[in-house]
């Protein structure tokens, strides 16, 4: 069930616990832990058997009615011991939570509030504390503080303080600089009472897992300690029946196994407890997320309807480089049902066309261009249509023969320049590895096609470029360099969706010319996406319209132009003409069009 | 490049000494306790401090500090006042078996976290569910409690390895393997439980990135889009836990080393606890230390060969 109530701060403080506890796991959990401590409390009356209390004639017995763990090697009843064992334990773990949780809670939220220097030093002592592993740390303490556990879990905890400092300390810092935080700041509340109000409940999720999981370690460490006899021998605890048993491992292994299951179980509890939180923690969000898109199903669906006769027509003209039909694209929505952003598009391009597609964000025009190439996000899937690239349908091909066509057939210029060149490569790699793939062309020849091809798009220095990392070119420069690199392997149709858009105005006015120039040389088919009008009127050939997944008209940049037939084509048309910067270039590119 | 990674490996230089002579100063809070650890409960006072002035611990602690620092500069770490060994032997004759199995461990990390994390991040699924149950369960079990399990059934119970001792790699290749192969599972276990789905999560971050497509589109097939520039791209933060998980595992080893009985520097410094052996336990720590930087510095070294944007950084 989505819970459709928007999920405010409030009432997610008020109903974490219930919330954990309607959690099956968690319910098990919080069940776990509950009826481990109370029997510990119980141990005696549970087990029947004092801890300490010797059956002479009953050594290393089996489980049986009377010791339902049977006995270990002093004839001792060992489910006793494992319950008189359990607080001893818990509490020796909690000793070094609680000094970890609140020497890292007071200083996290001192250092993430007020920064400066107590945040250099915060961070610097936890740098320090966590620069060794726990165990090693605990060595050194304990030959000098001798067998004693609780100053032992003291030292634990402060090691461990580093990290709850951390994470407390990131926490701050995401709230410190909130809107109710400046607020309060404002009306002078208290520093002190500004950290207890509003920055300590929002700590409180991340120190509660943190803690969950640190207790899973301080139980295994506290056990590992005494295990390795390092501890009181004689006070009680797991740890304690693990030293014992190990000695037996060979004469009675189940002796060990008890201890051991008890350390482990608890460890896994307390660990998947901690899980538990941070998942309806995070569920907050998610739930907020499925509302969004459940009801943007739910208005896909209302708004339009599909004819599925349209999606089974043959293509008519085989003269197009691309001719779409009928193309749906959906995204699996809430309650199983598929949300439609592309539904029934048709779109045809002749050989050294360039047809623009607008529309306004969210129209579809990129799911249009992500099916063309068959590169759609994932969970989307064309749901019908064909999509016939140089007379092949590629909606049923094979992934095999799609990845000959890509590049070869069809390449893509993407909208956002710098997010699209791989950070770790040269920009020359990046290049010659599809012309080697798809070119088949050997590791020099490749180079010298990459270094043309960057002089052909206009960069003036291809060798330096070449050997460039992305992040050290420009972006008008990284557009280039794509674009190069869509026409790198002799494509047919280039499919540029809204190649200018993150560009600066001259630069894409730049990046434009050098379409139109590419269309010339080439013979290119251009499918160009955009929601500028002025660029369409720039550079296309035809332009369609789309609106809500689908194309409401196409035609002639020209005709289109001069008399809109759409509502919604005038009410772009219109929307741009109050938009001054744009006005300009759409001006005169319209002139320019009626008058061709 | 150089200066970038050079200012780290100072900082972890640094932040090690400081640890250490935190170390130094925590092993001398209490020189009582420590002669009358040595000594005995029984020994008199007379004894006690008789014995301090012998071990020089009768000094002011800043003094002992900087007569044990200059030394250990210039390669002595001092006797142990158990065994009157010299510390450095002792560390030299042990350390490397337990480097062995630490690093045995850490391939075994790597290898396995690699195969699971990229099938879970690109098969997703039912792979992808028993990766990520198994990580919670992995990670939350104590490894010394996996350890005694592994031993009881497989060394005890069915008999496939050895369950104690060690046997050096050059020596017998073959007995290596029966040694070590327990203790290291029982080791690379929680690390694998870390790291997989570290390499998981940045393989699924980084599989929708922009240029991911946009390589596709170039015709680049799937496989070697992930391969080639998705796993390069997103190996950086498993690599580093990867480094956590190495220092960690000398915690590890103390633990797991009692275990299998294996003579490695764990069990060293546990006796030395056990005895007060103050020399002993401070050349143990500088040992782990020591791996702490180089370690660091081997991260970052790689870090640098995989991203260029690191390589960089001034």
């Amino acid at each position: 069930m989505i819970d459709r109530k928007p999920p405010g701060p409030d009432t997610r403080r008020r109903s974490l616990m219930a919330r954990v506890l309607q959690n099956p796991l968690g319910a098990i959990c919080l069940g776990y832990l509950v009826l481990t401590i109370l029997a510990g409390f119980m141990a005696s009356s549970i087990s029947g058997h004092h801890p300490n209390e010797v059956f002479p004639r009953e050594i290393r017995l089996g489980p049986s009615a009377a010791h339902w763990m049977g006995t270990d090697s002093s004839g001792r009843d060992i489910f006793s011991r494992l319950l008189h064992g359990t607080l001893p334990t818990l509490r020796d773990a909690s000793i070094a939570v609680i000094v970890a949780s609140l020497l890292g809670t007071l200083f996290g939220l001192v250092a993430g509030y007020f920064g400066k220097w107590p945040e250099k030093i915060g961070t610097r002592v936890a740098d320090l504390l966590m620069a060794l592993p726990g165990l090693v740390v605990l060595l050194a303490v304990r030959t000098v503080v001798g067998p004693s556990m609780p100053l032992m879990m003291i030292a634990l905890g402060i090691v461990m303080s580093g990290g709850f400092f951390r994470v407390v300390h990131a926490a701050v810092l995401g709230v410190r600089n909130e809107l109710f935080v400046d607020a309060a700041r404002v009306f002078r509340v208290s520093d002190t009472r500004i950290i207890l109000r509003h920055i300590l409940p929002t700590v409180r999720g991340p120190a509660v897992i943190l803690a969950a999981n640190l207790m899973a370690i301080s139980i295994a460490i506290q056990a590992g300690l005494v295990f390795l006899g390092l501890g009181d021998l004689f006070a009680p605890g797991w740890g304690n029946l693990l030293n014992g048993g190990f000695a037996n491992i060979y004469i009675a292994p189940l002796e060990l196994l008890w201890p051991s299951v008890a350390i482990g179980l608890t460890c896994v509890i307390f660990f998947l407890f901690g899980n538990v939180v941070r998942d309806e923690l995070a569920r907050t969000g998610i739930n907020a997320a499925a509302v969004a898109r459940g009801q943007g199903a739910a208005d896909g669906n209302a708004r339009h309807r599909h004819d599925p006769a349209a999606a089974d027509e043959a293509p008519t003209d085989g003269q197009a480089v691309l001719g779409v039909r009928g193309l749906v694209v959906g995204y699996p929505g809430a309650d199983g049902r598929v949300n439609r952003v592309v539904d029934g598009v048709d779109l045809r391009i002749a050989r050294g066309e360039i047809h623009g597609l607008i529309g306004e964000s969210g129209s579809g025009k990129s799911q249009v261009v992500l099916s063309i190439i068959r590169l759609l996000p994932e969970g989307g899937r064309i749901v019908a249509g064909s999509i016939f690239l140089g007379g092949r349908d590629v909606v049923r091909m094979m992934e095999r023969e799609m990845d000959r066509l890509r590049g070869r057939y069809v390449a893509y210029i993407p909208q956002e320049p710098m997010s699209n060149l791989d950070p770790v490569f040269t920009v020359g790699s990046q290049l010659v590895e599809p012309m080697r793939i798809q070119l088949g062309l050997g590791r020099r020849a490749a180079r010298n096609r990459a270094m043309e091809l960057l002089e052909q798009v206009g960069i003036d220095d291809p060798k330096r470029v070449f050997d460039s990392y992305p992040h050290q070119i420009s972006g008008g420069m990284a557009q280039r360099i794509l674009i190069a690199g869509a026409i790198s392997c002799g494509p047919t149709l280039l499919i540029a969706d809204e190649p200018t858009t993150a560009l600066d105005v001259t630069i894409q006015a730049e990046i434009l010319e050098l379409l139109r120039e590419l269309r010339r040389q080439l013979d290119l088919a251009v499918l160009l996406v955009t929601h500028n009008l002025g660029v369409v009127a720039d550079i296309c050939d035809k332009v369609s319209v789309m609106q809500s997944g689908r194309i409401v008209e196409t035609g002639s940049v020209g005709d289109i132009f001069a008399d809109p037939g759409h509502p919604y084509t005038r009410a772009l048309f219109a929307a741009t003409l109050d938009d001054a910067p744009t006005r300009a270039p759409y001006a005169s590119g319209l002139i320019e069009a009626n008058h061709g | 490049m150089l200066w970038y990674i050079l200012q780290r490996f100072l900082a972890s230089l640094m932040l090690i000494a400081v640890v250490i002579a935190g170390t130094f100063f925590i092993l001398h809070l209490s020189t009582d306790k420590v002669a009358r650890g040595i000594l005995g409960p029984d020994a008199t006072q007379e004894v006690v401090l008789q014995k301090k002035q012998e071990l020089g611990l009768d000094r002011p602690i800043v003094t002992q500090f900087a007569d044990w620092a200059a030394r250990a500069l210039h390669g002595d770490l001092g006797r142990s006042w158990f065994s009157g060994e010299p510390v450095i032997t002792a560390i030299a004759t042990r350390l490397p078996v337990t480097l062995a199995i630490i690093t045995a461990a850490t391939v075994l990390i790597a290898a396995v976290s690699l195969v699971l994390g990229v099938l879970a991040a690109t098969r997703r699924g039912w792979i992808d569910q028993a990766v990520q149950v198994l990580s919670v369960m992995g990670f939350a079990i104590p490894n010394f409690i996996l350890a005694i399990l592994l031993v009881s059934v497989f060394a005890i119970r069915l008999g496939w390895f050895r369950a104690v001792g060690y046997q050096s790699l050059f020596d017998s290749p073959a007995g290596w393997l029966d040694t070590v192969t327990l203790p290291v599972i029982a080791l690379a276990v929680s690390g694998i439980s870390g790291v997989a789905p570290q390499v998981r999560g940045a393989l699924l971050d980084a599989l929708g990135k922009d240029y991911v497509r946009t390589l596709r589109s170039r015709g680049l097939p799937w496989r070697r889009v992930v391969y080639r520039h998705v796993l390069r791209g997103s190996m950086g933060p498993a690599l580093s836990m990867l480094g956590v998980h190495f220092i960690g595992m000398f915690g590890g080893a103390v633990l797991i080393e009692r275990i299998f009985a294996i003579p490695g520097i764990g069990q060293m410094s546990v006796n030395a606890a056990l005895n007060s052996d103050v020399p002993l336990v401070m050349g143990f720590v500088v040992a782990v230390s020591f791996f702490v930087v180089l370690l660091n510095l081997i991260v970052d070294l790689i870090q640098a060969w995989l991203d260029p944007r690191v390589r960089m950084t001034t």
